[in-house]
């Protein structure tokens, strides 16, 4: 693609100001939609993203269920008003791609033996997209299943990471996505040092390959320390509160 | 097949501890080892009335790829350049577990983490196939069937879209009082890289390249790397388990050494075919 601009100036600063290891602001709010099991509003960058997850509850259609373990079902969707020019709200093939590597991404942290003939159904909402939803949906979507009480064996945090004018940097945007050459969305377990999501749109030189993952698993590890302490406000925040006032 | 379909597979459920056993004794069932493909197998112009068409066996996996070529709008965005789409189907002939219908999720898995590697390396200079800039271009549709399934689609799927494009021969389209007309001429594909993508599987602590569908029906995660003559151009992991990054490396480096040798045979059809 012909380049039209610069993405990274002489400063080494990114069209948004950020540098070159920097991620876009974080901001997750646990419990943001009333009726469901559990729940999580992402702000990644511009992206507004809601993830909500149902059950475990019963399997329907039935003959879905399975006898020895949880279904985990993943929606991936983009409301028609998410995106520049208006996105049929009909699934796309890009949609059941993402729901795919999505629900592929959270299974392995999720102890689903622990709820035979059950089912799990995770929903995300695109509201505002940017650069890296998929990435912001996975990080939403389990802190929504720690939320609803799942056992889980860790969370799964995700970031991309991808180059742009020739170099390697964290955490693309919509702008970079674009006009930048390579963007690789990484999922990752921390605690459990397991990736779960990886893919890779774009050409990276050989050395390149290994640089890209491990900043990308950096990224997710900030992530992670933001997961945790969105759902440590959560469920200890007032807790704090009511101790300083006792004593 | 979806995950359901999958558990119905008994007997690959069976012979999992006989899978288990081989590969601890650094063997595969089928006698292969770790890094070991299966043959493969490349027919190019098996289709006459296809621009370009490739018949690609792997192991027992078979696929089928066509080329169409055709004139139309260029895509938003990409005013400049030709549009090329590349989709794949499982014919219901390929295993007794599929049955006809619109594609599920792993079929359109398939079809754009195929896309994506052509797509990626840039293999076809899409700007010379432009007639009236930012209004008519050259559109290639690569068509692929899966005649019969075991295992690794991704890559012979992939093999079979590379070397029919290599192979292709693209009508000479003219504009004539603003109207396009076939010149009856041809001309080879404007080709620039040639993408290669490599499959491995994950069954516990074992990384298998090229895994059958056996195999796939043990294996806790999956994964593809495409690589150019450059470097890497597409990734896609996929299945619910997971990888350790060291292994990711270590597949990466397989998917550079293995893709070195078919790389050399693809570039052998268009030699050919020159």
């Amino acid at each position: 693609m012909t380049q039209i601009r610069n993405l990274i100036d002489e400063n080494g600063k990114r069209i948004d100001g950020r540098g070159a290891d920097e991620l876009r602001t974080v901001k997750i709010t646990v419990g943001a939609v009333k009726n469901a099991d559990g729940s999580a509003f992402i702000e990644f960058g511009k992206n507004k993203i809601l993830a909500a997850v149902y059950g475990p509850r019963e399997v329907h259609p039935k003959h879905m269920a399975l006898p020895d373990r949880c279904v985990l079902r993943c929606r991936y969707h983009m409301v028609p008003f998410s995106t520049d020019t208006r996105k049929n709200p009909a699934p796309s093939r890009r949609e059941i791609e993402i729901s795919k590597v999505m629900r592929e991404s959270l299974e392995p942290a999720l102890m689903l033996q622990d709820y035979p003939r059950a089912a799990i159904d995770v929903f995300v909402e695109v509201l505002q997209s940017d650069g890296g939803s998929r990435c912001a949906g996975i990080t939403a979507a389990s802190v929504a299943l720690a939320d609803a009480g799942i056992s889980m064996h860790d969370l799964v945090a995700s970031c991309a990471a991808g180059k742009v004018d020739n170099r390697i940097v964290l955490d693309i945007n919509d702008e970079e996505d674009k006009e930048g050459q390579a963007d690789m969305p990484v999922a990752y377990m921390p605690r459990l040092e397991q990736v779960t999501l990886l893919q890779l749109d774009g050409r990276l030189a050989p050395e390149q390959f290994d640089e890209c993952l491990e900043k990308a698993i950096g990224g997710c590890k900030m992530v992670y320390e933001i997961q945790k302490q969105a759902l440590m406000q959560r469920y200890f925040g007032n807790e704090t509160e009511l101790r300083e006032e006792v004593q | 097949m979806s995950s359901s379909k999958r558990s119905t597979i008994i007997v690959e459920h069976l012979r999992k501890q006989q899978m288990w056993d081989a590969l601890s004794r650094g063997k595969r069932l089928d006698g292969r080892d770790f890094s070991e493909t299966r043959p493969l197998v490349i027919e190019t112009d098996v289709i006459k009335k296809a621009n370009g068409s490739a018949r690609v066996k792997l192991g027992d996996t078979e696929v089928i790829a066509g080329v169409k070529v055709d004139t139309g709008e260029p895509f938003e965005g990409l005013e400049n350049k030709g549009a090329l789409i590349v989709s794949a189907e499982v014919l219901p002939t390929a295993s007794p577990y599929i049955e006809p219908g619109p594609p599920d999720e792993e079929v359109v898995e398939l079809a754009r983490v195929v896309d994506r590697g052509v797509r990626e390396s840039e293999m076809i200079d899409l700007e010379k196939l432009v007639l009236v800039p930012g209004k008519i271009v050259y559109t290639i549709f690569v068509d692929c069937s899966v005649l019969n399934a075991d295992g690794n689609l991704f890559d012979a799927t992939s093999y079979a879209t590379v070397a029919a494009l290599l192979t292709s021969k693209l009508p000479v389209f003219e504009m004539q009082d603003e109207k396009v007309v076939d010149s009856g001429n041809t001309q080879p594909m404007p080709v620039t890289s040639v993408p290669v993508s490599i499959t491995a599987a994950r069954i516990g602590d074992y990384v298998l390249i090229d895994p059958s569908a056996e195999e796939e029906a043990c294996m806790d995660s999956r994964i593809t790397i495409t690589t150019t003559e450059e470097g890497f151009c597409a990734t896609q992991k996929g299945y619910t388990g997971s990888f350790t990054p060291d292994q990711i490396k270590k597949a990466a480096e397989a998917a550079t050494i293995k893709g070195k040798d078919v790389r050399a045979k693809l570039k052998g059809l268009e030699v050919n075919n020159g």
